[in-house]
Order: C-alpha cells, then sequence, then structure tokens
C-alpha cells in the first residue's frame, strides 16, 4: 500500500502510531545523549552516544514520514522541536530520568526488546514506507538487545553493589512496560488493515525474553505492578517530560529557522 | 578511576574486506571478551566497516623488543635473494 492509498481516517490513524514511534524514540535517544561525557568509561560513553544516534535517526524516519501521511507541510524538525508535551505521543518509560548506569541500561533493555519486536513485525507491514523503516532499523535495534542485555547480565550477576542497582531499577520500571502493549482506540483500523501488529497479541514472547535474560542476570521480576495515571499514547506524561522537551527544543525556539 | 583500577586492556584487529587481513586499529578495556568486542565495535566501527573485529587481551601478546631488532630483522637486508623479486605473479592472484 502507498501513502495515496490510504484513506483520510486511516492516515489520521497512522500519524498517531507514527509519532508514537518517532517520539519513543526521539525522547528515548534524548535521554541517552545526556550520558555524553558522564559515561562510566570512555568506551561505555562512546557506546551510550551510539545507541542515542541510532535512536534519533530512526525517529526522523518515522517523524518524516509521519509528516507526510499527516500532509498538512510539517517536517521532522518541526514535529520534533515545535510540539509541546501534550503532543508528545511516546511511551512513558521512555521519559523518565535516566538515573544511573544500571537504570539506563535496564530501561533501554526493555524498550529495545519491545521494539525489535515492534520492527519485526512491521517488516510484514502492509504500508510500503513503513515496511521500508521497520527493515532499516532492526539491524540496529539488535545490536541495542546485544549490547544491554550482555549489560543486564554482568551488572545483575556482578557486584552486590550492582546487583543490588540494577534491581531497583527493574522494581521501579517494571510498572511501566504494560502500557506498551496497549493500543488507542484509533490503532483498531491499522490493525484491521495489516499496517501495524496487534501488540497485545506480543505481550507473552517479550515476557519470555525478558523473563529469561532477567533469570540469567539472578534478578528477579517484581510481583504487583502499581496502577499509573500516565498514558503516554494519549498525551498524558510524567512531568519529567516538560522538562526535558525545553532543553531539547529550547535552540530551535529561540532561533527559528537556525541552520548549522 | 585512577590507573591500577582500569579494566585489562584489549588489542583490536579489523578486517577491512572479507579475505582480507586482519589489522590492529587501536585498544579498548574491558573485563571480558564480550563486552571488548562491543567496545571494539562501538570505537572503531561505528562510522562503518565490514568484514570482522577481532579483540585479543594485550598480555596474552608475546612481543618482540628494541634490543630484538637487529637479530630479527638486519639480516635481510643485503640479500635480494631473500626476497622474492625475480619472480612474475600471475594475474588472477590478488591480495599478495
Amino acid at each position: 500500500m502507498k501513502l495515496e492509498e490510504l484513506k483520510d481516517s486511516t492516515r489520521e490513524a497512522l500519524f498517531g502510531y507514527l509519532l508514537f514511534l518517532g517520539d519513543s524514540n526521539l525522547v528515548l535517544g534524548h535521554r541517552l545523549s545526556e550520558w555524553c561525557g558522564h559515561g562510566p568509561m570512555l568506551e561505555e560513553d562512546i557506546a551510550l552516544a551510539n545507541l542515542a544516534l541510532d535512536c534519533v535517526g530512526q525517529s526522523a524516519n518515522f517523524l518524516k514520514l509521519a509528516g507526510e501521511v499527516e500532509g498538512k507541510n510539517r517536517n521532522e524538525d518541526d514535529l520534533a522541536y515545535l510540539r509541546d508535551a501534550v503532543d508528545f505521543r511516546n511511551a512513558t518509560i521512555a521519559e523518565l530520568p535516566r538515573g544511573d548506569f544500571g537504570y539506563t541500561i535496564m530501561r533501554q533493555f526493555l524498550v529495545s526488546t519491545y521494539l525489535y519486536i515492534v520492527f519485526k513485525n512491521l517488516r510484514e507491514s502492509s504500508f510500503d514506507d513503513l515496511k521500508s523503516i521497520a527493515q532499516k532499523s532492526i539491524k540496529e535495534i539488535k545490536y541495542h538487545v546485544r549490547h544491554s542485555s550482555e549489560w543486564v547480565l554482568r551488572l545483575g550477576d556482578g557486584t552486590e553493589e550492582s546487583h543490588e542497582r540494577i534491581q531497583k531499577s527493574l522494581n521501579e520500571l517494571w510498572r511501566y512496560t504494560d502500557e506498551l502493549f496497549t493500543h488507542t482506540a484509533t490503532d483498531k483500523t491499522l490493525i484491521e488493515q495489516n499496517i501495524i501488529s496487534d501488540m497485545s497479541k506480543y505481550h507473552s514472547e517479550w515476557l519470555e525474553i525478558v523473563s529469561q535474560v532477567i533469570k540469567e542476570a539472578t534478578l528477579t521480576i517484581p510481583e504487583e505492578k502499581t496502577y499509573l495515571y500516565h498514558n503516554g499514547r494519549e498525551g498524558k506524561h510524567t512531568e519529567y517530560l516538560g522538562h526535558m522537551l525545553a532543553e531539547m527544543q529550547i535552540l530551535p525556539r529561540s532561533h527559528p529557522g537556525a541552520v548549522w | 578511576m585512577s590507573d591500577n583500577e582500569q579494566l585489562p586492556v584489549w588489542e583490536v584487529f579489523m578486517q577491512q574486506k572479507n579475505g582480507g587481513p586482519h589489522q590492529h586499529v587501536g585498544n579498548v578495556h574491558a573485563a571480558d571478551a564480550e563486552i571488548a568486542l562491543q567496545n571494539a565495535r562501538d570505537v572503531y566501527a561505528r562510522r562503518g566497516g565490514n568484514g570482522s573485529i577481532w579483540v585479543v587481551p594485550l598480555e596474552t601478546i608475546y612481543a618482540s623488543g628494541s634490543d630484538d631488532e637487529a637479530p630479527f630483522f638486519d639480516p635481510s637486508d643485503d640479500k635480494a635473494y631473500r626476497h622474492p623479486n625475480f619472480y612474475r605473479v600471475p594475474k588472477a592472484v590478488k591480495n599478495l
């Protein structure tokens, strides 16, 4: 299926989903970029910056496509820099402050594993443009999964302190993972047309992959999840997103049209 | 981190194309081989590359020193017959 073949209602729904993918990667990428110059060691500092660049690059692809689907002449930069927090559709887990290295790694592991399943499915999307972005991105995601899961193993099964700290991160992050497998009302039409996959059907696959690594890392999945009032896909964010965007957007907002 | 707290050093060798030699490009710090390999990828191949990467623990490399220079390398200097200068290399042979 090509862009011009989409019905208006499909376009609107797809715009929302592309913002979810683009914003989640943008916000996560920005959180990773905050490590630049602060990594635990030079090599890992560079590794985290690489992950950040991958995420921001993927975000640019999704937001560019979102702009084309929306058809209101907004490009990826307009969408990234000229929207407020309430208009962002990222998953809540992506916007949480970066915490310590273990927290960043645990979040990356949980989210990358999720995105790996999303992209694997999107490679079969009936919408050509989305399919080709997914095909391109999956290689990067595979590396993100590898890098973060190897670190989860080492921190979990490392020293007493590293174990305790990454377990605490897992306990704090776990409650934000359910949101990843929910859909908005408008996603339904996209699922019916095979443009996207119904991620609620893949929760168990994700859980299986994640549990395996967590178990091997001698960590424990928390038993209870606290109910959350946030829902990134509806624009209901934590207070952290606004602060992050203020920093991320200040340059293009203070100097409209600035170029390198 | 002070000097003695640094993680072990791994020397990094990268291959530019399949079948080609692995050439030394630098080193990384890491506690074990898998992370050393990932660090090598992130530090030396982040702007592209292909073929493969080797990481080798520095302490496993047994090297010649400056004292060895003369006995190791000088004897070949004045003996032209040690060099394969008088053979024609067949056109089909690449990477020689």
